[in-house]
């Protein structure tokens, strides 16, 4: 995609995108393997679709629906909508606090490596025997009682990509509170920074105990142990609370960057500084911290007690509060600016109705009685969709079209941006809006079809035709993006014309140490400024020219990934009698993650330094884009 | 950075383990992390509380009539003490005595390795009892917990070790002053869990 | 990044403060260390007396507080400068540890 790319032959490119320690290239790696998962989830959304689209349908059998839409669900949340915020944070974030990389490169590649592996063996459960089937939510019951090896993989595989998130959420804490420009105090930080810094917070205090559960069932499956075997003394509302101390700030892992992505896009389009941008720093912590109290609202229906219920209950009501803040800042920043409806900014525009529409009914399930009549049927489902599909999805749209620019140094075709976001955003409600009254007519979720007496064909016909709306939306995104590949049109630095952070002040795509000199930052919107003073360059300097160090490429991320991923084929077969080869694999797997561990400690790497001379020279020529 | 150059008592920052920018990154991501296995062994905790004594139907294996406090004492000690002796490790780092802060981590990994002897002792004691992994509910919320503990012992001794070979020869640097540092924070860390691990497992186990 | 290290090398008599300050340090390290000692006496005494749980429990559970805030406060120096936000995230990590514990204490199924 850059021109170093054509530069290069193709197996070079490969090689250095596999050892590459680059935070944009690695968020090239984030968005096409994200966005591969995100069509196998899309895929695995169309067959539950026509599965339901009419009455006694068999398109697919019981069992097999049960794997569609575990693996949906899956798929949809731990590979593909976090994998492509992380494109964006990765991308991005360094750029807005004026940063030449993140704070551990090194980490940052195989924290990638980790998160593809786990999610690659996680899809490997297709072709060996069977995927899992117990829900994305895998409650022990159904888990522990669930034969063949799909929940296995399941496991094993969520327990690898989930090492890789935490990583990379270290990472980006690390890297926003060391590596700033100078002047780019934390109230200066753009609101995505922002988001991505509490989301990282997130992932880091709310990954461990999903782990923890995960290693949990690995152990019950594989090994024995008996946590939560109710025969040995063990209890499954164990999983689910630690399933749920994870799920809930989970969501709001996603959603935050989301929240990030949309701030940008109504403070650029609107050209105006963000309103109350305080009150949105605050609303982005306050949902953070208020994140980690509200998770048992998804087990009401357990029997926790009535003042459990109502505790959390108050606490997920609470949670309304910031997030109205924020839809009422976005709503101020849009009132009375010089808008221009881009692609991005339809999306944020439509963002806002449905993702109200989705936090209202979340309100409604807050209500502890009400929720007992809600559980489990189809108005769950629409609520969920509606926040993760019309604030989530509709995020990574926008930004997709938003930075494209910025990652590639193209611009993706405004038109064909236009038609996928009608498609998309007629067919979501077409296929969600409906559901809410599915679920009030009665029809349960996670049931592979329904009788025709019981009066819920046509509904289920509309909600399908409203699936294949959103799959051509996003078929035309994948006609946009390989049609702006191919044409190739170079962009400047500041394509969309009204940037007002530091990564529009730099090339498209920035050179790979992003800033020759680092910028001096003197407020909110730094690129706005110096471009409203007639900064030519777009920003002014906080050093002299000089050598830079950067980072060296490394292979050990991927070899050290690649020995978890054999360790876990080792683990899935422990206890199968026919196997005897499973422990060799397990303690070869484990032998190279811990020796390329070992090698990576005991040797120097130093990295390496850009010269002056080196910089002057990209610099007059206009070649930023690599070594 | 310059990993060859020399520094002596008189030259050497007061804070080595934070005087470089790769250092100071190293610095926060390690607590980070430290954060993080705070909410892990918590998880691992409360699992252990709510398993505690349970286990199948006529299960004979309580904590009270399981743990023996004069050994847990013993190790308890011994762990305190390898914490002081990393205290003392990294009082000769910061006063550039290269060779004193090799003698006191050895000292450390020594005690450490003592602690793990120990505990795989009480392990196996367990086990020829008949309190195996899979016994009970108990018995896996029991190993868990304290196994994970004893992963991190190994792994702690075992980063001492590399660090302590590696740079034998070539004594104290830039680079690897925040290695040592960060080695012995999750060292006191790992002292961190014992003492709940002490105070809530076997303490509170025994009472009953 | 790569003029990040400044060799400073310290006048003598800067050095020998610091260098005493550091000694002062570490023998307030060994009175810490004798605290955390007495205080685990303290606990493992009270279980072989035989005390009643209600008076044990909170006691030690105490002790193990107090041990740990000394672990990190001096062992770790938690309240050094530059340690802001490592305290900070060490607090929430201790929230979310402490509602994590809670909940499995109280709203499992028994």
């Amino acid at each position: 995609m850059s021109s170093i790319a054509q530069k290069k032959g193709f197996g070079a490119t490969i090689w250095d995108f596999m050892t590459t320690v680059d935070h944009k290239k690695i968020a090239i790696l984030y968005l096409i393997s994200g966005g591969f998962f995100f069509l196998v989830g899309g895929i695995e959304a169309m067959m539950i679709r026509i599965q339901l689209a009419k009455a006694g349908n068999d398109f697919l059998s019981a069992g097999l629906y049960n794997e569609i839409i575990t693996m949906h669900g899956t798929t949809m949340i731990f590979l593909a909508s976090m994998p492509i915020l992380l494109a964006f944070m990765n991308a991005i974030m360094p750029l807005q606090i004026g940063a030449r990389d993140v704070a551990f490169p090194f980490l940052n590649s195989l924290g990638f490596w980790l998160f593809f592996f786990g999610g690659i063996f996680l899809n490997l459960s297709w072709f060996m025997g069977g995927a899992p089937d117990a829900g994305w939510t895998n409650y022990a019951s159904l888990a522990l009682a669930s034969e063949g090896h799909g929940i296995d993989f399941y496991t094993l595989g969520l327990t690898i990509s989930g090492f890789g998130t935490l990583i990379a959420g270290i990472n980006f804490l690390v890297t926003i509170i060391n590596m700033r420009a100078p002047g780019m105090t934390y109230m200066r930080m753009p609101l995505f920074t922002w988001t991505t810094f509490v989301a990282s917070a997130l992932i880091l205090l709310a990954f461990p105990p999903l782990t923890v559960g995960l290693f949990f069932m690995v152990f019950d499956r594989l090994f024995g142990a008996s946590f939560f075997a109710v025969e040995m003394g063990g209890n499954t509302i164990i999983w689910e609370h630690l399933f749920w101390i994870f799920g809930h700030p989970e969501v709001y892992i996603l959603i935050l960057p989301a929240f990030g992505i949309f701030s940008e896009i109504f403070a650029i389009f609107s050209r105006k500084r963000l309103f109350g941008y305080t009150a949105l720093v605050f609303a982005t912590i306050l949902i953070g911290f208020y994140g980690f109290m509200v998770w048992a609202h998804h087990m009401f229906t357990v029997g926790l007690g009535p003042t459990a219920n109502a505790v959390f209950a108050l606490a997920t009501m609470i949670i309304a509060v910031p997030t109205g803040i924020k839809i009422f800042n976005w709503l101020l920043t849009i009132w009375g600016g010089s808008i221009s409806f881009t692609t991005p900014m339809i999306y944020a525009v439509a963002f806002i109705p449905s993702f109200v529409a989705g936090g209202v009914t979340g309100v409604m399930q807050a209500i502890a009685p009400l929720d007992y009549q809600l559980h489990d049927s189809y108005f769950i489902v629409a609520h969920f969709h509606y926040v993760i599909v019309g604030g989530v999805v509709l995020a990574i749209l926008a930004g997709t079209h938003l930075y494209w620019p910025k990652m590639f140094g193209t611009m993706l075709s405004e038109k064909l941006g236009k038609w996928t976001f009608w498609f998309f955003f007629i067919g979501f409600h077409l296929t969600f809006f409906i559901q809410h009254f599915l679920g009030l007519m009665g029809m349960p979720r996670r049931v592979y079809t329904f009788g025709a007496d019981q009066g819920w064909d046509l509904f289920n016909a509309i909600s399908s035709a409203g699936a294949i709306f959103m799959a051509i939306g996003v078929i035309i995104l994948l006609v946009n993006v390989v049609m702006t590949t191919i044409k190739n049109e170079r962009v400047g630095n500041d394509p969309w014309g009204d940037g007002r952070t530091l990564e529009w002040a730099i090339p498209s795509p920035p050179p790979f140490y992003n800033f020759a000199q680092t910028p001096l930052v003197r407020g909110l919107d730094s690129f706005w400024i110096e471009k409203m003073e007639g900064n030519k360059k777009g920003m002014i300097f906080a050093e002299p020219l000089g050598d830079i160090h950067m980072p060296n490429n490394s292979f050990i991320p991927f070899v050290m990934s690649l020995g978890m991923f054999v360790a876990s084929f080792g683990a899935l077969y422990f206890l199968d009698g026919d196997k005897p080869w499973a422990l060799a694999v397990l303690v070869i797997g484990l032998l190279i993650t811990f020796g390329s561990m070992l090698v990576r400690s005991l040797k120097d790497d130093l990295g390496f330094h850009i010269t002056k001379a080196e910089l002057l020279k990209d610099a007059k020529g206009g070649n930023t884009d690599g070594h | 950075m310059d990993i060859n150059q020399r520094y002596t008592p008189q030259s050497w920052p007061e804070h080595p383990e934070t005087a470089t920018m790769e250092g100071k990154n190293k610095f926060i991501g390690f607590w980070l992390l430290l954060a993080a296995e705070t909410v892990t062994f918590a998880s691992l905790f409360a699992t252990y509380l709510a398993l505690k004594d349970k286990g199948p139907s006529g299960m004979e294996f309580s904590a009270a009539g399981l743990f023996e406090l004069p050994l847990v004492f013993a190790m308890t000690m011994i762990l305190l003490t390898s914490s002081l002796t990393s205290v003392y490790a990294m009082y000769h780092m910061k006063n550039h005595n290269f060779k004193a802060m090799q003698a006191w981590l050895g000292i450390t990994v020594l005690l450490g390795a003592t602690f793990l002897g120990l505990e795989i002792y009480e392990f196996n004691h367990y086990v020829h009892l008949g309190f195996g992994y899979t016994n009970s509910a108990f018995s896996s919320a029991f190993y868990t917990l304290v196994g994970t503990h004893g992963a991190h012992v190994l792994f702690g001794l075992s980063w001492f070790i590399a660090l302590m070979l590696r740079n034998a020869k070539r004594g104290l640097n830039m680079y690897n002053a925040p290695k040592f540092y960060l080695a012995s924070l999750y060292w006191h860390f790992i002292d961190v869990v014992w003492v709940f691990i002490f105070t809530v497992v076997y303490l509170m186990g025994v009472i009953g | 990044m790569a003029h990040d290290t400044h060799i400073h090398v310290r006048s003598k008599a800067e050095f020998e403060y610091a260098k005493k300050k550091r000694a002062d340090e570490m023998r307030g390290h060994l009175a810490t260390f004798a605290i955390m000692i007495f205080l685990t006496l303290i606990a493992f005494t009270m279980v072989a007396a035989g005390f009643s749980a209600y008076l044990i429990v909170p006691i030690i559970l105490l002790l193990a507080g107090i041990q740990v805030i000394l672990q990190l406060y001096y062992f770790m120096h938690m309240s050094g400068k530059g340690h802001g936000m490592v305290a900070f995230f060490m607090f929430c990590g201790m929230f979310v540890a402490f509602i994590t514990v809670l909940a499995l204490v109280t709203i499992v199924w028994w």
